[in-house]
């Protein structure tokens, strides 16, 4: 262990405030739509309503008669943009490789055709109100059963295989002793931040500025640049606050290049904010997904064959593949394993990483089919599982960092008082609601990445400074509580700086990637400046050969109690308990709210989220937050998170991994099978509704 | 949304004065539907003629009725004494409906008027004959898993929303009108209007009317009586299916009885066929009867058919509860 030696209690480890609570409970802390510029002007979208065909005529003539119209940009008057090649070792990723009006083409409902740039933005408003357009429209994709779609098989997500095999499946699933063969369904999902994206852009010369709520500053950098042909060191991005991103302001959309667009078109600064229509329509979603899965075991519980077909939508606006199959041949041990993912390319708007992509929906499926395995054996599903457990990942032949996924099944099993639950359907009732108990596991990867960080000192104050992002998770606080460890001072001593595309490199906020990326780089600067006495110290650091060497997974065990009112088929989730294992928790308070932010997330998806799309048009019907249903406080019943704390110190010399974005994992698949243990009827299709139940 | 003129006038013959002589005005007050259609698109009056100054936002009790003023507040309304204590049907839909934000702003008028939440109407691009007669309805072939089941029609299946008109519908409320010449009374129940071959006239009020207060006379089989809604999550959020319903006993036989339905219906959905079939009779056998007669004519389509079966059992379970004091 190589933890800074300091004088003073650490504060690593413990639940410190957010060190920016106040400003934000306060409205002090300024994102990107509050922030004052003067001459700001103000753009509005117009959106296309057709998901495919050409836009034959634009007839902005009455838009352009609202007072305080500035300019109508449609793809009639709009330069051209050079498409950057995506690279995520490059750090640069659109979600959405279609270049925003460029042709007369539509792909997607919702598409960009016009933006209108105004004085006042209730005059923009007005004004892309009264834009007409007229479309010829075509043969919309608009579900992953449409024969005409062209399908893909891909490789591989981000250097995680899609289609692999080991052993004989085929033949060790037709000779096994008990068999399940099972369709499961996720339906499309938006991520819905509270703080909606939202670009301001301001040119000085060839120089751009972009305040931009971001998940990584460094690849909306990256982007920028490659888009208008600028040296990286004109593009400027600036993201201190995130209200939450879920993973749809991590890889880049066009608003940006919208709003530059017009900036540099008007000579002045554009504010562009998307309305919560267009979040839905622009900004990335979960693709649904159709996961066959098949499973052999023996008498005993033991896997002997798994296969996970997964067919999901991509589209044609932006490639990118949910891979739901990812976790199934390394989460048990099982000698025979497939996976495989098959990609439809729809006409809906381009799909993004949605808080744990593939580990969310995949763990629904891989889930209920162990829990139906473990009612067909008629063994405890706990039980099933630690005899399944894998020693080693045996998909990469690699011992584990670090797993305790035994012990978050069984602490948790003591914990929920798991002893109680019903053994059978409807064995237990309260009233006119049957109880339920359900358990899944949780996993994710242990992700580490490249990171750079600056401290600099003026007297007994320290500057923190480094390109990462706070999208809500407590980035700022930890930063704080590692430099001060590290320095030997108190944590009021130190000032961070972040979301800042100028300073010192770091990953997406993403792949759950950046405690353990960024506090490496924090510790190691700040401990150099100790040493040598100056007044700035810049450090980078790296993950080492331990990557070949180790798989690095979380992991984690999702308890659910539910009440189900059969006759109405009313679902209420009394009780949810998460015991996860995620190495070194640097502050367990904003690490608790991290988790429970993803439990309530499952929660959500197992019984209300339903993105649907109108089988002709392409619309997002469920395009606001009336209709598209998330859980209010009122669905969400006695809800606690707990760790098993094991430092990784085979990861980083914090021994930590990140926290955001397990909690969801496995609570949709626990929230099922509880149902299935209150009612007898196994629900493979979310949201669980109460029409399904009836 | 459009730049509109805003009047604010402070006495009601002023206001309705105003509405008359003003070209494409509209009232609004709490605003809760007016300005989110607005922002859709889907309406964009020139003028607002804002009504919260006048002085129609009290409660009146007495031995016969009780009178709610058009300007009174959801949240009020829920947490009147005399509401919760003679009509807990009405308390209890109020504080089922919307958030408490919305309840706070939203009014009694206001909800009674309120515009469906079908999606095709929100969305002007769509097709719909609620909005343009003759145009088509895109919800027969699209999404409608939230439209209605009874009161439809060829031309419009789409729901009425409020939670609180069902309740003033079972309790025989009255609505009070007025214009700038003169004044009348009608039955909310008669008020509203099906969709037939008109989906875009959704009531009786004309141009240039204001409703000034809901009146509710006391009557039988309103004290002992709830409000069932069943809905995807547990707050804000409109019903899939829910019952007012309330029940009258000598002894053990049912003496009165009230029935109405939300979610279900293109109007607030009185089911007076269900209530005749219980009254006389005792026992919860009856319940189920009564619940096969509310739904007998309903109009299952591909996305919605579960309603049927989900409101005959949401009767059943209203009238249990009712039963049972709960």
């Amino acid at each position: 262990m190589t933890a800074a030696v300091t004088e003073r209690t650490p504060v690593v480890g413990t639940p410190i405030d957010r060190v920016d609570g106040r400003l934000k409970v306060t409205g002090q802390a300024q994102y990107t739509a509050d922030t004052p510029v003067e001459h700001v002007a103000y753009a509005v979208m117009v959106t296309s309503t057709i998901a495919r065909g050409k836009i034959v005529s634009i007839d902005t003539t009455a838009a352009g008669e609202v007072h305080g119209v500035l300019k109508i940009f449609t793809h009639e008057n709009s330069p051209r943009f050079t498409q950057p090649e995506s690279d995520f070792m490059k750090a640069i990723v659109p979600a959405q490789t279609l270049m925003p009006m460029q042709n007369p083409e539509i792909v997607h409902y919702g598409q960009q055709v016009a933006v209108v740039v105004a004085e006042t933005y209730e005059a923009a408003r007005a004004a892309a109100a009264r834009v007409r357009i007229a479309y010829e429209p075509g043969h919309a994709l608009l579900s992953i059963d449409d024969p005409k779609a062209q399908r893909t098989k891909p490789e591989q997500f981000f250097g995680s295989a899609l289609q692999t095999e080991r052993g004989d499946v085929d033949k060790h699933l037709a000779a096994a002793a008990v068999t399940l063969d099972e369709r499961y369904t996720t339906p499309t999902q938006f991520h819905n931040p509270m703080e909606p994206h939202a670009t301001l852009a301001q040119w000085n010369g060839d120089k751009l500025t972009i305040h931009e709520p971001s998940q990584w500053v460094k690849g909306l950098q990256n982007y920028v640049a490659a888009v208008f042909n600028l040296p990286l060191e004109d593009v400027h991005i600036i993201s201190p606050f995130v209200g939450g991103g879920f993973g749809s302001k991590g890889f880049s959309f066009p608003h940006t290049i919208l709003a530059a667009m017009a900036a540099r078109d008007l000579k002045r600064p554009v504010k562009l904010v998307l309305t919560r229509t267009q979040l839905f329509e622009q900004t990335g979603n979960r693709p649904r997904t159709e996961q066959h899965l098949r499973i052999g075991a023996q008498k005993d519980g033991k896997l002997v064959a798994m296969d996970h077909a997964s067919t999901i939508g991509t589209s044609v606006a932006g490639w990118f593949v949910e891979p739901s199959g990812r976790i199934t041949p390394m989460l048990y041990s099982c000698p025979n394993v497939r996976i495989s993912h098959e990609a439809a390319w729809l006409n809906t708007p381009a799909p993004g990483p949605m808080r744990a992509p593939g580990e969310t929906p995949g763990t629904f499926a891989l889930e209920s089919a162990i829990d139906e395995l473990a009612v067909k054996l008629d063994i405890d599903p706990i039980e099933l599982r630690v005899r399944n457990d894998a020693t080693q990942d045996e998909e990469e032949k690699l011992p584990f960092s670090s797993r305790h996924l035994v012990e978050c099944l069984r602490l948790g099993a003591v914990r929920f008082g798991w002893k109680d639950r019903p053994r059978k359907p409807r064995e237990y009732h309260e009233y006119r609601e049957y109880v339920g108990y359900g358990v899944a596991c949780a996993t994710f990867p242990g992700l580490r990445s490249p990171a750079s960080a600056r401290v600099r000192r003026d007297k007994d104050r320290f500057l923190i400074e480094v390109a990462t992002h706070d999208i809500g998770t407590g980035m700022y606080s930890i930063i704080a509580q590692v430099a001060a460890d590290a320095l030997g001072v108190g944590i009021e001593h130190i000032e961070v700086r972040i979301g800042d595309s100028a300073l010192p490199p770091a990953p997406v906020a993403g792949g759950s990637m950046s405690t353990a990326s960024v506090m490496p780089a924090v510790q190691a600067a700040c401990l150099k400046l100790r040493e040598n006495g100056a007044n700035e110290a810049e450090a980078s650091t790296a993950p080492g050969d331990e990557q070949g060497r180790y798989s690095f997974h979380s992991f984690g065990a999702q308890f659910v109690e539910v009440r189900v009112d059969e006759t109405l088929g009313r679902v209420r989730v009394a009780r949810a308990l998460g015991v996860f294992d995620c190495g070194k928790i640097i502050n367990p308070k904003t690490t608790r709210s991290q988790f429970l932010g993803g439990m309530v997330f499952g929660i959500g998806m197992a019984l209300m989220e339903d993105g649907v799309f109108d089988p002709r048009s392409g619309r997002v019907m469920t395009d606001n937050l009336a209709d598209y249903r998330i859980p209010v406080n009122a669905d969400i019943g006695e809800i606690e998170a707990i760790t098993v704390e094991h430092p990784d110190f085979l990861l980083n010399p914090l021994g930590a991994r990140g926290v955001g974005e397990i909690g969801t994992t496995g609570v949709a698949a626990a929230i099922a099978n509880a149902v299935y243990n209150a009612t007898g009827k196994r629900i493979r299709e979310l949201p669980i509704t109460p029409d399904k139940l009836l | 949304m459009q730049a509109f003129d805003l009047l604010q006038p402070t006495d009601t013959g002023e206001a309705l004065k105003l509405i008359a002589q003003t070209q494409d005005a509209a009232f609004i007050a709490g605003g809760t539907n007016v300005v989110d259609l607005m922002k859709c698109g889907v309406t964009s009056p020139s003028t607002l003629v804002d009504i919260t100054r006048l002085p129609l936002d009290s409660i009146e009790v007495n031995s016969k009725h009780i009178r709610i003023g058009a300007l009174v507040r959801n949240s009020d309304v829920a947490q009147h004494p005399d509401v919760i204590e003679s009509f807990p049907m009405l308390s209890r839909a109020f504080l089922a409906g919307a958030s408490p934000q919305l309840r706070n702003m939203a009014t009694v008028g206001g909800n009674v008027l309120q515009r469906t939440r079908c999606p095709y109407f929100r969305d002007p691009a769509a097709a719909c004959n609620k909005r343009h007669a003759g145009d088509g309805c895109d919800a027969f072939e699209g999404y409608h898993r939230m439209h209605a089941i009874l009161g439809t029609s060829d031309a419009c299946f789409a729901t009425h929303p409020s939670d609180a008109a069902v309740a003033l519908v079972a309790l025989d409320a009255i609505v009070d009108i007025q214009s700038s010449s003169g004044s009348r009374r009608i039955s909310l129940d008669e008020f509203y209007t099906l969709p037939g071959e008109t989906p875009a006239i959704e009531n009786d009020l004309k141009p240039g009317e204001l409703i000034v207060a809901i009146e509710i006379p006391r009557g039988r089989a309103h004290r002992h009586s709830t409000y069932l809604k069943v809905r995807d999550r547990a707050s804000y959020e409109f019903a899939l299916v829910s019952v007012a319903a309330g029940l009258e006993f000598d002894g053990d036989r049912i003496d009165a009885a009230r029935i109405a339905l939300g979610g279900v219906g293109t109007i607030p959905w009185r089911a007076r066929g269900a209530e005749e079939a219980l009254v006389g009779t005792s026992g919860d056998s009856a319940y189920e009867k009564a619940a096969e007669i509310a739904l007998k004519h309903a109009i299952p389509r591909r996305d919605n058919a579960f309603k049927v079966e989900l409101a005959k059992r949401a009767i059943v379970r209203a009238l249990e509860m009712v039963r049972q004091g709960q």
